[in-house]
């Protein structure tokens, strides 16, 4: 098992390393998640990198597609692929590294991008294991902002009616989305109590805080698990961090440089 | 072409007190002089495509003319019966405005890759499908959408696009517009959206000799400039960066092939269609590389 705290460390690195060689956005989405995936990948899935298929496996679905370098990042410093193919793939003509997320890769289960989709699909896999009496646990990884979007309402809904106990859905919520503000453009709360409400057992959690993730990711609840993993949108890089603009900029050179050395300054 | 779109709406909500313009939480950067030069005529309704377009019918109910702006796939399939049922069906103003024309956000993948649009919103009865070819068409079906009250759609590329018109234009719905308006040849090339640049450069740089008409409306199509076409060539080339199934270049054959049935037309030219060939691309790739690797490329053979 990784020590994730030094897996999330690689996986910012490489996400930023990526945003910067390739031109591309969603940093700031990346960061808030990184600590979730370290945990997820190197702590609490059941998972085997030389067999992403493994038919026992946990599944993950990542849901906030855009934020692709945290997933290609996670999946790569966890041996699914070499990080350098990463580094040199990503986003070029016809690599399946897409700047959303791509099912072609191997460890993804879903392509992503349009948001609102995974949720759903997850509590179909969900069923599927329960159904045919597998132990696998299903993870669905949402942003806060794509917590708009009808379809998930609907998942939650179906999930907390069929007691989907083995689905977990981890929530992002570094409080910003594309064109503003959570509370400002369409406000969640009281969240906690709507998914409570909506039949789901709930735990909110500080999402950079690696013991509290992990002890939430073992938790057994008779209905499916809400993780509220408050977090902050770019977190790791000062002045990335709670900054809307980090969702589309990528950082040119002075700013990667300033940035690699806040994330511990080796070049990964 | 998004800048061209939001500078005119912005003119024509100036004088039009009941122009609204939503977006799905995009447009950073873009919308942002609309939103404070109208703030009570602006609204992010959040991430919610389904419900922002049964607001812009609420809205539409009650006289304004609503602007949808979102990214391809999200306020057209992401939202079809909303679109069909609320908007068509009802007969409101209400435009769709799609950012991301075909491979515009090529890298993004497929979730991006808006391919299926003027298939699905030209099969709706009473919705009007633009597709902008360069700079110039954006603005004068942008405010051709102002004017008219109904039913709209307008599918934009992004950024940087060239202006091919060279003269003033102006749109009469559903005109087919000249780009090389030439007698001395066989063929012609009828293209629709952005593509047209590469059908242009495609022309000249291989001295292909052809003629060129940019379609910018998809639905209802220009049936008496098609038939006129038709009459005058004896090859019809399309070209579109859309699905081959249901997109501009059937249209073009239903309309002739209609003509043909019915008599209008004695004889009907070869139709050849470019357009992806029923496929989802799976890997990354620039505009330009997508379009090639879907042999969306005009030579003589
Ligand atoms: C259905 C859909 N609508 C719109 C978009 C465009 N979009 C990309 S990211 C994003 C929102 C980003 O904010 P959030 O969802 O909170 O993600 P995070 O903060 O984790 O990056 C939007 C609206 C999309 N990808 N899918
Ligand atoms: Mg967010």
């Amino acid at each position: 098992m990784h020590d994730t705290v030094q897996l999330a460390l690689l996986i910012r690195q490489t996400c930023l390393t990526l945003c910067h060689t390739k031109n591309a956005s969603h940093l700031g989405g990346a960061f808030s998640v990184a600590d979730i995936m370290a945990v997820l990948y190197g702590h609490s899935l059941e998972h085997n990198p030389q067999q992403p298929r493994m038919p026992e496996r946990d599944r993950l679905f990542y849901s906030k597609g855009h934020a692709c370098t945290a997933l290609y990042s996670a999946l790569a410093h966890s041996g699914y692929f070499p990080v350098e193919q990463l580094l040199n793939e990503f986003t070029e003509n016809g690599s399946f590294f897409t700047s959303h997320v791509n099912h072609h890769v191997p460890g993804v289960e879903l392509s992503t991008g349009s948001l609102g989709h995974a949720l759903g699909v997850a509590a179909g896999v969900t069923l599927a294991g329960e159904r045919r009496h597998k132990d696998y646990r299903v993870y669905a990884i949402l942003s806060d902002g794509e917590l708009d979007e009808g379809s998930n309402w609907e998942a939650i809904l179906f999930a907390g009616h069929h007691h989907l106990s083995r689905l977990t859905m981890v929530i992002d919520y570094n409080k910003i989305q594309s064109f503003g503000h959570v509370e400002d453009v369409l406000g969640l709360e009281p969240l906690a109590d709507k998914l409570t409400a909506f039949g789901w057992a709930v735990a909110e959690v500080d999402g950079h805080d690696h013991e509290a993730l992990k002890t939430v990711f073992s938790m057994a609840t008779s209905q499916p698990l809400a993780v509220i993993a408050h977090t902050v949108k770019g977190k790791g890089v000062s002045f990335m961090e709670n900054q809307l603009a980090w969702h589309y900029k990528s950082p040119k050179h002075d700013e990667y440089a300033l940035a690699l050395a806040e994330l511990g300054g080796a070049q990964p | 072409m998004r800048t061209t779109f939001i500078n005119t709406l912005i003119l024509e909500a100036r004088q039009n007190p009941d122009i609204f313009l939503l977006c799905g939480d995009l447009g950073y950067s873009v919308l942002e002089p609309f939103a404070s030069e109208f703030p009570d005529r602006f609204l992010n309704v959040g991430i919610a495509e389904q419900n922002m377009m049964q607001i812009a019918a609420g809205l539409a109910l009650e006289g304004y003319k609503v602007f949808v702006y979102s990214i391809g796939n999200f306020p057209t399939l992401r939202c079809m019966e909303q679109i069909r049922y609320d908007v068509c069906y009802h007969n409101l103003d209400v435009k769709v405005v799609a950012v991301g024309a075909g491979y515009a956000y090529g890298p993004l993948s497929t979730s991006h890759h808006t391919t299926e649009d003027l298939a699905m919103l030209r099969s709706i009865p009473g919705m009007v499908v633009t597709a902008p070819s360069d700079p110039k068409e954006a603005e004068a079906l942008t405010r051709y959408h102002c004017q008219y009250a109904g039913p709209g759609y307008l599918r934009i590329n992004k950024a940087g696009e060239p202006i091919l018109h060279k003269t003033a234009i102006s749109v009469v719905a559903p005109q087919i517009l000249p780009l090389l308006d030439r007698q001395d040849c066989e063929t012609v090339v009828i293209s629709t959206g952005a593509i047209t640049e590469s059908a242009l450069s495609d022309i000249e740089e291989n001295s292909l000799g052809w003629a060129l008409w940019s379609m910018p409306f998809v639905n209802p199509v220009d049936r008496q400039g098609l038939i006129q076409l038709a009459k005058q060539y004896q090859t019809i080339i399309t070209l579109e960066e859309h699905q081959l199934n249901a997109g501009a270049g059937s249209a073009i054959i239903e309309t002739l092939m209609d003509a043909f049935a019915s008599g209008e037309l004695q004889t009907i030219p070869k139709v050849h269609r470019i357009a992806i060939p029923n496929t989802f691309q799976h890997v990354a790739g620039s505009q330009q590389w997508l379009r090639l690797k879907s042999g969306l490329k005009l030579s003589k053979s």
